[in-house]
């Protein structure tokens, strides 16, 4: 078992749920990531979502698409990202999933990728335009060093797809709450609940839900039905402000959830 | 083509796309591999390529080009004499057909040049269904009389900021319209590029072209080709025309990238002369890309051509070495713009010029008995502004 899972299984057992913020490595600078990630280990996070910027990132919104800029004007690469998170991880031992497009994973070529995405103490993958279908090499890697792949799932998701992505996951199963992109507008509706259900049917695998989330209103009805909570970029969206609103912004989100 | 997984051209093609779209690639794939059998769906979309885009294009003999040129024997597929100036009314009618036919209310495309954007709203006013195109502002200021050739057919024209405000910026914000509007939204893809079935369908609608030509030179020469050369940006016309002759041994074939400012400039958008194998916007292929994976800005005079990956089919092709992928520069492709119009009365468009380009260098070199086809994929009319501002023409548009 990996640092996910143990984590998850444990919540699990408590009846507890998780709490998952996004950060993009490098935003609005490596020094405010720096701080913003031990804010997310004071708060209770369970598991931090760091993102690798991409110049063409198709399945983010307006948010993350210009923190992604940015990251990358600050010369956030991949192999910076997994220096930062090495770093990091002298201080900090919660787990960390790398949010990343797949071009520069593939890039970088997937033997070497692992190797010093390991040693620099990743947990877990989410590549979003990585389906399961074309994953078979990374899903190879991650269990051999023992990371989880977590792929999405969607409202548009047939019975086939579901079952595909629930067997491929692990660590958790992604559920993306709209047909969108990040940071649009959720809606908690019967339907939602209906396909976490479904989804829960074909797995043990936790599943947790992101897109959208802002509220901690929202937060705490998701965690009602679903096993963990992520949300990106309203937090996104803090990380250039007064990082005390942000902290207490964390706080109210982890308390909801 | 041979395919050796699903949706692939030997290891290029696959469809790299978030998991909400993929129930729709299903969908559309099952849809196409349907109706693309249907008799009665083949007839219709047969009837309108005749009555509404005018096909059969010619075969035309450049004589005079040729004669100028003092080598080889030099046709034009005439692709800018159909409805809307360019071939991609070949694949975006199609998709609107199937689109009506799979009950989707609303179409949207990216355009690079405005000539797919002004074909797939000008198949959406046909069908009768909504439209919307993407359009980098990059392009919208280099393609304006294009924009307001969209808005006359009733689509909107959304302008997109992100990146580098050209073609690949373009996509990705309909592929995000998409993921978000999937439901009741079809995806007309303007070339054989992104996710599967994509290339299979883009390169079946735009077959026709390959399949006239091969009739047309058969019967004006009583034989085939020795050369076959088209202008690759995505690479849907030189599919279309090259998968007619894919089987003919002796027919070589030559694509032709931008060459921009030059290969050493990195201002260009050859990918097989300057990129490496990468994913992207759905797809594994050539790419230009950095060290580390992130993709490069491109540069060409010709919108386009100016994007920065290349169809999968077209990869695979590379490597077997079935056709040669060279490039043009932005002063040959002008200058071949020019040449044409002078030696034959036809201005062809900036994309097209760069395929002329690359016959005016090789027929010199061929006997008098060689004969290439040229395919002229679009006219110049949009492009005559731009080309006069550059030579320091006074022209308001």
């Amino acid at each position: 078992m990996n640092r996910i899972e143990e984590h998850l299984s444990k919540l699990k057992a408590q009846g507890r749920k998780a709490f998952i913020p996004y950060i993009m490595a490098g935003y609005p600078d490596v020094k405010t990531t720096e701080k913003v990630f031990s804010m997310l280990q004071d708060v209770g996070a369970d598991v931090v979502e760091l993102g690798v910027p991409f110049t063409d990132p198709l399945a983010d919104g307006p948010v993350i698409q210009e923190a992604a800029s940015v990251a990358l004007k600050n010369g956030l690469t991949l192999k910076r990202v997994l220096s930062l998170l090495k770093s990091l991880r002298r201080s900090y031992s919660l787990p960390v999933v790398l949010m990343t497009y797949y071009n520069p994973v593939y890039k970088y070529g997937l033997s070497r990728f692992f190797r010093d995405a390991s040693k620099a103490g990743v947990d877990g993958l989410i590549v979003p335009d990585l389906p399961p279908d074309e994953a078979d090499e990374l899903i190879e890697y991650s269990r051999k060093y023992r990371m989880a792949t977590i792929f999405l799932a969607a409202p548009t998701s047939t019975d086939d797809r579901i079952r595909l992505v629930t067997e491929r996951s692990t660590g958790f199963v992604y559920y993306v709450s709209i047909t969108g992109i990040t940071g649009s507008k959720i809606q908690i509706t019967r339907e939602m609940e209906k396909m976490i259900k479904k989804i829960k049917s074909y797995t043990e695998v936790p599943v947790c839900v992101g897109f959208g989330v802002k509220k901690p209103q929202e937060a705490k009805r998701i965690a009602e039905i679903a096993d963990g909570v992520i949300v990106g970029s309203s937090i996104v969206k803090q990380m250039t402000g007064d990082l005390r609103k942000l902290r207490k912004y964390l706080r109210e989100l982890r308390k909801a959830i | 083509m041979k395919k050796n997984k699903k949706g692939y051209f030997g290891q290029y093609g696959g469809r790299y796309v978030p998991e909400t779209l993929i129930p729709a690639l299903e969908e559309l794939e099952r849809e196409f591999r349907r109706l693309w059998k249907d008799r009665e769906f083949k007839a219709t979309f047969r009837a309108l390529l005749k009555d509404y885009v005018g096909r059969p294009t010619p075969l035309y003999y450049a004589s005079r080009l040729s004669e100028h040129l003092g080598g080889a024997r030099i046709y034009l597929k005439r692709e800018d004499l159909t409805h809307t100036g360019a071939h991609k009314i070949n694949n975006a009618l199609g998709q609107a057909l199937l689109a009506k036919a799979m009950g989707k209310k609303r179409l949207i495309a990216e355009t690079g040049a405005g000539q797919h954007g002004v074909a797939t709203a000008t198949g959406a006013a046909m069908v009768g269904l909504e439209c919307e195109i993407y359009m980098g502002a990059e392009d919208v200021r280099r393609q304006a009389l294009n924009v307001f050739r969209m808005q006359l057919l009733g689509a909107r024209v959304t302008e997109v900021n992100a990146g580098s405000r050209t073609l690949k910026d373009a996509i990705n914000e309909a592929l995000r319209d998409w993921t978000t509007n999937v439901r009741n939204t079809h995806y007309v893809l303007g070339t054989v590029f992104g996710p599967h079935p994509y290339p299979t369908i883009v390169r079946e609608f735009q077959s026709v072209i390959g399949k006239e030509a091969r009739r047309q030179i058969l019967k004006a020469e009583r034989r085939l080709p020795d050369y076959l050369i088209a202008c690759v940006g995505g690479g849907s016309n030189a599919m279309g025309l090259f998968s007619g002759f894919l089987k003919d041994e002796d027919v070589k074939m030559i694509g032709v990238e931008a060459g921009g400012k030059g290969i050493r400039s990195g201002l260009h958008a050859a990918r097989f002369a300057g990129g490496s194998v990468g994913v992207f916007q759905g797809c594994r292929s050539y790419l230009l890309q950095d060290r580390n994976g992130n993709v490069l800005g491109t540069h060409s005079v010709s919108a386009g051509l100016d994007y920065a990956s290349v169809g999968p089919e077209h990869a695979y092709l590379h490597d077997i070495k079935r056709v040669r992928y060279t490039y043009a520069t932005d002063r040959e492709a002008l200058r071949a713009f020019e040449v044409l119009s002078k030696t034959e009365g036809i201005i062809p468009a900036l994309e097209s010029a760069h395929a002329v380009a690359e016959a005016i260098k090789l027929a010199p070199r061929l006997k008098k008995s060689a004969i290439i086809i040229v395919n002229l994929s679009g006219r110049g009319d949009k492009d005559v502004p731009q080309v006069a501002r550059m030579k320091g023409y006074n022209v308001k548009l």
